[in-house]
């Protein structure tokens, strides 16, 4: 007895109202714009500047005495936060302290650091720093305009790899997807304000991989049944197409987020974050891969005549065995 | 029909074989460590019985390469530097203004009276009381210029000449500027490296980034401030002639003087020349040592151009104070006594022991030509290496048996092919990091889990194909032909493209991000690997021996 996920031959119709879910999609996006802009995303000092200090201590953290010891050093924002985690040990009581780069001071002043675990160890003689990181503010602003520079050359990359391999109506539906995904992902750590920074802009670059993975697989499809079925109307064949897949989008996505939600529970907070957004980003882009790429070439429409030998047949690899 | 030749087979093998066997002193971390450690030690000549234990902790003839573990895992301290290149422009300049007057003395009935006006950092205004004789005084200025020394900077030469009114201007051009930072980096960078390494830590990460960047990581450190102090004094000895010595540090120095602090004196500053007679760059030795009364001190030996300079001045001056500048803090200001010929002398203060040591390190190792600048820094704690290991191995292996069960449950013996084909791929992955010698950072780990779950993506979508082929095809055998057959476009491409993505993380991204690219980047190679590869094999072997009329997938 084999566990199916979803049972086989199914013929879900997924087109009869693709407008509405375009439509949906859309609206999303516009939401998630909207929370980018108005509130705005809690960057880390990856992207902003400035410093943080993991303490842990077996007392258990207070956060107003934390931040009595630290207001007469006048350091202006500041934040203290308690960080929970299952992983952590009974007598791990972990905080997070964020200060704000300081005024007009480009490098790091340790002065400023040595300052603060002087002040914590009064209150708490026995706190320990398990990590210190401080970003100057000219990098920080680099390290942003890079980030944005990457997210933009994976997905032309793409662009131009799947219009090479497919038709450029392809291309651009996997690139809307690839969009749309981006933009939820950061729509939600703004919406949530989860803290953002260097890190989840892997988990974006490979949220997009993802997404790419999955839509490009329908697409394979599609240009295989595209040729299979030439007078078929391009809605049904799409249909034909997603259902075939659908077992398989199912498996690898559950396959994924398995893995993803071992790593979520058990690895730790450090990177709970990164794997939030990728958790996230499976989810967004298994969906976007049939109601966005897909939506996207039916209304784009697509070359029908795939008779004539085409450079882009899609069994050119076919002759490599084993 | 199914059919793999046999040399194929042997190459498949062996591919699984090489990837598991360098793989495999990862499995025992710790004493492989130590082992490589020890017969290091051994070849520095520290042949102790405990190196030679240690070494007897893994075999000689097994691979001992391992995949280094990131700072976010071993704990460390990570800087990213800024040189201030613009430093050496204005030693250069300090340095050019003597040469000038030198040369336009001779000419002083032509020229006039020379004097040197204040000037930015990167030029030097020298105004001269007979106009008339400005072409004569540019002709000389021009001829002082030397060729710039690059491959680039052909024909270019290294400082321009300009008259503004009876202003001669003179500034280094930008092919020299551009050639000087580059030197300037270069040698920082070296001497960065030398002074890390004379502390003698484990795999320091020490590299350019960008044109005046030097990223520094190293494992094992307390802390970013200690690794700092290593690295962070930059040791610029110069020996000054002394103008006067006062109390008052806001007094006007006078044009091409400078007020400097006394080290150990407080309320005292010396006035002195900010044009040195020898610099640190010419010191060949340096040594801790004492000096008559006991007292800690620093030896030192120029080379014979610093030598000769050295003893010119002092001939010249018996009798004037001359000040040993440290750092632009007056050490000390002892008066010449007699001409020191032999080019070595004696740096006394009120050191410590170590202080001198140190001292003798740092000049040893040479100045840092410019100051530094530190626009990150981060450490992170063994502890918080250690607790993000622990729960990285945990969360990998519950991954890792949560996607084993369920491919299980989902295509029985083909799932169980998938799934020895996974262990395989996660053995590559780590022979092939170790091969290259990659970094293993927590995003690292995290793309491997990645890679576990969706490494499962192109088995998943030929054992779905083969279904499908399974209900219209003849038979079994030419319905796992066609599954593999049909399904290769879609893996290939859907492969191709996340490896796109993941060259383009790699070339953008810098540390934790890099090395998450690296994970993701090796595990579509080995993944697409296993499955067309690996699960074939396993696939058409098991048919050859079983020969089954119907198959369930």
């Amino acid at each position: 007895m084999r566990l199916r996920l979803v049972k086989q031959g199914t013929n879900f119709d997924f087109f009869k109202r693709w407008k509405l879910w375009l439509g949906i999609s859309g609206l999303m996006m516009v939401v998630a714009f909207a929370s980018f802009m108005i509130q705005g995303l809690n960057f880390g000092i990856d992207f902003r500047g400035g410093t943080t200090i993991r303490t842990e201590s077996p007392l258990p953290v207070d956060i107003g005495i934390y931040r009595d010891a630290m207001t007469p050093l006048e350091l202006g924002d500041v934040s203290i936060t308690e960080v929970f985690d299952p992983t952590f040990g009974p007598d791990q009581n972990v905080a997070m302290i964020r200060i704000q780069a300081q005024e007009g001071q480009e490098a790091v002043t340790p002065a400023v650091i040595a300052a603060v675990e002087e002040a914590l160890k009064t209150v708490r003689p026995d706190i320990k720093f398990v990590s210190v990181e401080s970003v100057g503010p000219k990098v920080s602003g680099e390290l942003i305009q890079t980030a944005a520079i990457a997210v933009v050359l994976a997905i032309g990359a793409v662009l131009i790899y799947i219009w090479l391999r497919f038709e450029w109506q392809f291309a651009l539906g996997a690139v809307l997807a690839l969009v749309h995904d981006v933009i939820l992902t950061i729509g939600v750590f703004s919406e949530l304000q989860i803290r953002f920074d260097l890190a989840i802009i892997a988990a974006l670059l490979t949220i997009v991989g993802y997404s790419l993975n999955d839509t490009v697989v329908v697409f394979d499809r599609v240009r295989e049944n595209l040729r299979k079925y030439k007078k078929r109307p391009l809605n049904e064949v799409l249909n034909i197409s997603i259902n075939e897949t659908l077992s398989r989008t199912f498996m690898t996505s559950v396959t994924t987020l398995l893995a993803l939600i071992a790593l979520f529970v058990l690895g730790g907070d450090v990177i709970r974050g990164f794997v939030f957004a990728m958790i996230w980003g499976v989810i967004v882009g298994t969906y976007s891969s049939i109601f966005v790429a897909s939506a996207a070439l039916l209304y784009l429409g697509v070359k029908r005549d795939w008779s004539k030998p085409d450079a882009n047949s899609g069994n050119q690899y076919a002759n490599i065995d084993a | 029909m199914l059919q793999i030749d046999l040399w194929k087979r042997i190459l498949i093998w062996l591919t699984c074989a090489v990837g598991l066997w360098l793989a495999m002193p990862n499995a025992f971390y710790t004493n492989v460590e130590r082992h490589n450690d020890a017969v290091q030690a051994i070849e520095l000549g520290a042949d102790t019985a405990e190196n030679q234990a240690d070494r007897g902790l893994w075999p000689e003839w097994m691979p001992s390469g391992l995949v280094n573990l990131g700072l976010d895992l071993r704990g460390g301290a990570h800087l990213l530097a800024e040189v201030q290149v613009e430093d050496v422009y204005a030693a250069r300049m300090d340095a050019a203004w003597p040469e000038i007057r030198d040369a336009l003395r001779p000419e002083r009935s032509t020229v006039g009276t020379i004097r040197l006006q204040p000037s930015a950092d990167d030029e030097v205004r020298v105004r001269i009381s007979e106009p008339a004789g400005m072409p004569r005084a540019l002709e000389i200025v021009r001829a002082l210029a030397r060729p710039v020394q690059t491959l680039t900077g052909v024909g270019a030469n290294d400082i321009t000449v300009r008259a503004e009114g009876d202003l001669i201007v003179v500034a280094l051009s930008e092919e020299e500027k551009l050639a000087t930072d580059e030197r300037t980096v270069q040698q920082s960078l070296e001497i960065i490296r030398r002074r890390i390494d004379e502390v003698g830590t484990r795999e320091p990460t020490i590299q350019r980034q960008g044109a005046d960047r030097i990223l520094i990581q190293v494992p094992g450190i307390g802390s970013a401030t200690e690794l700092k102090e290593i690295i962070g004094t930059t040791a610029q000895l110069t020996f000054n002639p002394v103008v006067t010595r006062g109390t008052n540090p806001d007094a006007a120095p006078g044009i091409g003087n400078k007020i400097v602090p006394s080290l150990d004196e407080p309320g005292v500053f010396y006035t002195i020349e900010a044009a040195s007679v020898v610099t640190g760059e010419e010191l060949v030795d340096a040594q801790p040592a004492f000096d008559q009364n006991g007292r800690p001190a620093v030896n030192f030996r120029f080379n014979t151009s610093g030598a000769r300079k050295f003893g010119d001045y002092t001939a010249e001056n018996i009798g004037s104070p001359f000040a040993i500048v440290l750092d632009d803090e007056v050490v000390s200001a002892p008066t010449i006594q007699s001409h020191i010929p032999g080019g070595s002398g004696i740096i006394t203060g009120q050191f410590t022991v170590e202080e001198s040591t140190n001292l003798a390190v740092l000049l040893r190792a040479g100045a840092l030509p410019a100051g530094l600048e530190f626009l990150e820094e981060r450490t992170i704690g063994p502890e918080l290496g250690q607790d993000s290991i622990d729960a990285g191995k945990i969360a990998t292996m519950v991954a890792f048996a949560a996607v084993l069960v369920f491919m299980f449950l989902s295509y029985g013996l083909f799932g169980f092919f998938a799934n020895i084909a996974l262990i395989i791929n996660i053995g590559l992955i780590f022979g092939l990091l170790s091969l290259i010698g990659a970094t293993l950072t927590l995003p690292g780990i995290a793309g491997i889990v990645l890679t576990v779950g969706m490494a499962v993506d192109a088995n998943v979508l030929i054992f779905e194909r083969i279904r499908e082929e399974l209900k219209t095809s003849k038979g079994p055998a030419r319905a796992i032909e066609l599954g593999y057959e049909k399904a290769l476009s879609a893996i290939l491409d859907a492969n191709i493209t996340t490896f796109i993505t993941a060259t383009i993380l790699f070339a953008m991204g810098s540390g934790p991000v890099r090395g998450f690219a690296i994970t993701l980047g090796l595990g579509i190679l080995t993944s697409v690997f296993t499955a067309i590869f690996v699960t074939r094999l396993l696939v058409v072997m098991w048919f050859e021996r079983r020969r089954p009329k119907t198959i369930e997938v």
